[in-house]
């Protein structure tokens, strides 16, 4: 008897972990299904699910009238340089506060929090001047520094746990067997931490891919990336569902396709000293 | 070679005094086991030793010359620790061998060398396999390959065997007793169990509150105790202590009797009577916990069986060869 509870439950949850797990993605689904339909279908009230006319023509409009592969690869330098930068700041600063930390570690993480806790539109006017001055404005090089400064905090404390649970004894252990800083940290501290900077990587790639208060008003077509593409379809000639879902598509499709193949890193760098 | 000295070694964390000024001669080739209550700075002066802290006041000699100022790497000393702190990404072969590699061995020699530690210890079997595929045991067995196979001046065990199961800790200790003696290496070993220190070494330093105690042979600490620390520390169960009447009759203000130095007697015999309050008995021995009045709490032992049991009546009577005297401050009164 309580067998067959036991299975009733698995099946309940079962179901409603699958619904609730497509009512997650459903935004993203009938976003792909809109870019396929013409704009008239994609306006249609009631709305056609998967009985419509499929037409590929608003990629081939999309990428006509604003080239796709120009922004994609602004978005890939902006995200990738971004990242790779904050990540060179954070590993020795996050590798110092967990194995050599002061009396004021924990203040100095916790100042660093709380530059996220402003809400960025507090400095727009500041950093616009400040860009327009020095001549980033509408630079790559201006979104990679303002993207990398933004993402640091959360880069240096997502190191910082990581780091931290690496046990000290393993790296003394290395110094005892002769290791010189260098090599422990080439043959035993990076082998060990390999998990958590590809997390660390992950997450900021896509926080940076998907950025786009300051890329949106930092750039207009020079340096714009993904996300000023899409904005592009928002408002100038009102509101084109259909094409908008194809440039949203295109948008996410890379990063879509790198978090897929990589989700069993992203869950464990996440949940990481979660449980133990 | 591996003559190990300190003179005067001092530690300090802020203004926290963990290590007091500790001198000690450690004999080329001996075991010695550090000893003592959690939080008296054993481990800290085995840290130092090492070169993993640095001191904050003293010297260490190492065959003569001072290291404080030498890295660990640089000391030739091996470690094996509490957590044993093997590096999960590698192989048993690669963790023993890491050290080797990182002098710059030859590929063949380092393989020639782990081989041949690994034979010592049993382990060659499992020499790819990565330690979380290796049972507690011998995940031990490969902390102490990784200190063996580096030939170094002196082991330095940091409470190596506090994480096995009690039964794997006696075979351990032996095992590690044995394989000391066969290469004749210096070892410094800490603990916190008496047994353990009392089983090992060659000499246990005794340590309470950043201070040595004692410095003796296991046998010279258990028969001629320094003071009331060490006399209450070495030995199980816990030496019996009594004050007031019978101690000033022997000229001391404290006197210490073992529970095996108290024979046991019937009621009125002489001696300190009591009532049982708990009979333990385990065949081999029979410990009997007595409440004797103002004199409180007295433990016996009786080597075999007794069959006495709580509530009866005794007299203990202490064995006047073995009775250990202290003065007022606590320390052994001799003659």
């Amino acid at each position: 008897m309580a067998r067959i509870a036991t299975r009733q439950r698995v099946v309940i949850s079962t179901i409603g972990a699958w619904l609730f797990g497509f009512l997650i993605f459903f935004p993203i689904l009938w976003m792909v299904l809109a870019s396929f339909k013409t704009e008239l279908e994609a306006f249609a009230i009631p709305p056609s699910f998967l009985f419509f006319h499929w037409t590929t023509e608003n990629y081939a409009t999309v990428q006509e009238r604003s080239d796709y592969f120009h922004h994609a690869m602004n978005s890939v330098i902006i995200a990738g340089g971004s990242t790779l930068i904050a990540l060179l700041i954070a590993i020795p600063a996050a590798w110092s506060m967990a194995f050599s930390p002061t009396k004021r570690t924990k203040d100095i993480l916790l100042w660093m929090l709380s530059t996220k806790m402003m809400p960025p539109v507090g400095v727009l006017v500041p950093i616009y001047l400040i860009y327009k001055t020095v001549g980033l404005l509408d630079s790559r090089i201006g979104l990679v520094f303002i993207l990398c400064l933004g993402n640091l905090p959360i880069v240096i404390w997502m190191l910082f746990t990581y780091f931290k649970e690496i046990p000290r004894d393993i790296l003394e252990a290395a110094r005892m067997d002769g290791a010189t800083i260098g090599r422990e940290l080439v043959y035993v501290l990076t082998p060990m931490a390999i998990p958590g900077l590809a997390s660390t990587l992950l997450l900021n790639l896509i926080l940076a891919w998907n950025e786009a208060f300051w890329t949106l008003n930092l750039s207009t077509s020079n340096a714009a990336p993904l996300t000023t593409f899409i904005a592009s379809y928002s408002s100038p000639e009102g509101l084109f569902w259909a094409k908008l879902s194809a440039a949203s598509t295109l948008a996410i499709a890379p990063i879509l396709v790198l978090g897929w193949f990589s989700q069993k890193q992203l869950v464990r760098g996440l949940t990481f000293g979660a449980v133990k | 070679m591996g003559q190990i000295t300190l003179q005067d070694v001092q530690k300090s964390f802020g203004p926290v005094h963990i290590i007091k000024g500790a001198d000690l001669d450690i004999a080329d080739g001996s075991f010695v086991v550090f000893v003592g209550p959690s939080g008296c700075g054993k481990t800290t002066l085995l840290r130092l030793i090492a070169g993993l802290e640095d001191v904050s006041g003293g010297k260490i000699l190492i065959d003569g010359k001072n290291v404080v100022d030498t890295p660990p790497a640089k000391r030739g000393l091996s470690m094996v620790f509490q957590s044993y702190a093997l590096y999960p990404h590698m192989s048993v072969r690669g963790n023993i061998g890491f050290g080797l590699k990182m002098a710059g061995l030859p590929k063949d020699e380092i393989n020639r060398k782990v081989e041949a530690a690994a034979a010592t210890l049993n382990l060659s079997p499992y020499l790819d396999r990565k330690p979380r595929e290796l049972s507690g045991g011998q995940r031990q067995r490969v902390a102490i390959g990784r200190a063996i196979v580096r030939e170094p001046k002196a082991f330095l065990f940091d409470e190596p065997l506090s994480n096995l199961d009690a039964a794997l800790r006696v075979q351990m200790r032996i095992e590690v007793t044995r394989l000391q003696k066969q290469l004749g290496t210096t070892a410094i070993y800490v603990t916190h169990d008496q047994v353990e220190a009392m089983t090992m070494a060659d000499k246990i330093v005794v340590l309470n509150g950043g201070k040595i105690e004692q410095y003796g042979s296991p046998l010279e600490l258990y028969e001629r105790p320094a003071n009331l620390f060490v006399a209450g520390f070495i030995g199980s169960p816990k030496m019996n202590f009594v004050t007031g009447e019978s101690a000033l009759q022997r000229g001391a203000a404290t006197i210490g009797v073992r529970p095996e130095h108290l024979k046991i007697e019937r009621e009125g015999a002489g001696g300190w009577q009591g009532t049982i309050s708990v009979a333990e008995h385990l065949g081999s021995d029979t410990f009997l916990y007595v409440d004797a009045g103002p004199l409180g709490m007295l433990t016996a032992r009786y080597i075999g069986e007794l069959s006495l049991h709580a509530g009866d009546r005794v007299s203990l009577v202490p064995d006047p060869a073995r009775i250990h005297r202290f003065d007022d401050g606590g320390n052994a009164l001799r003659g």
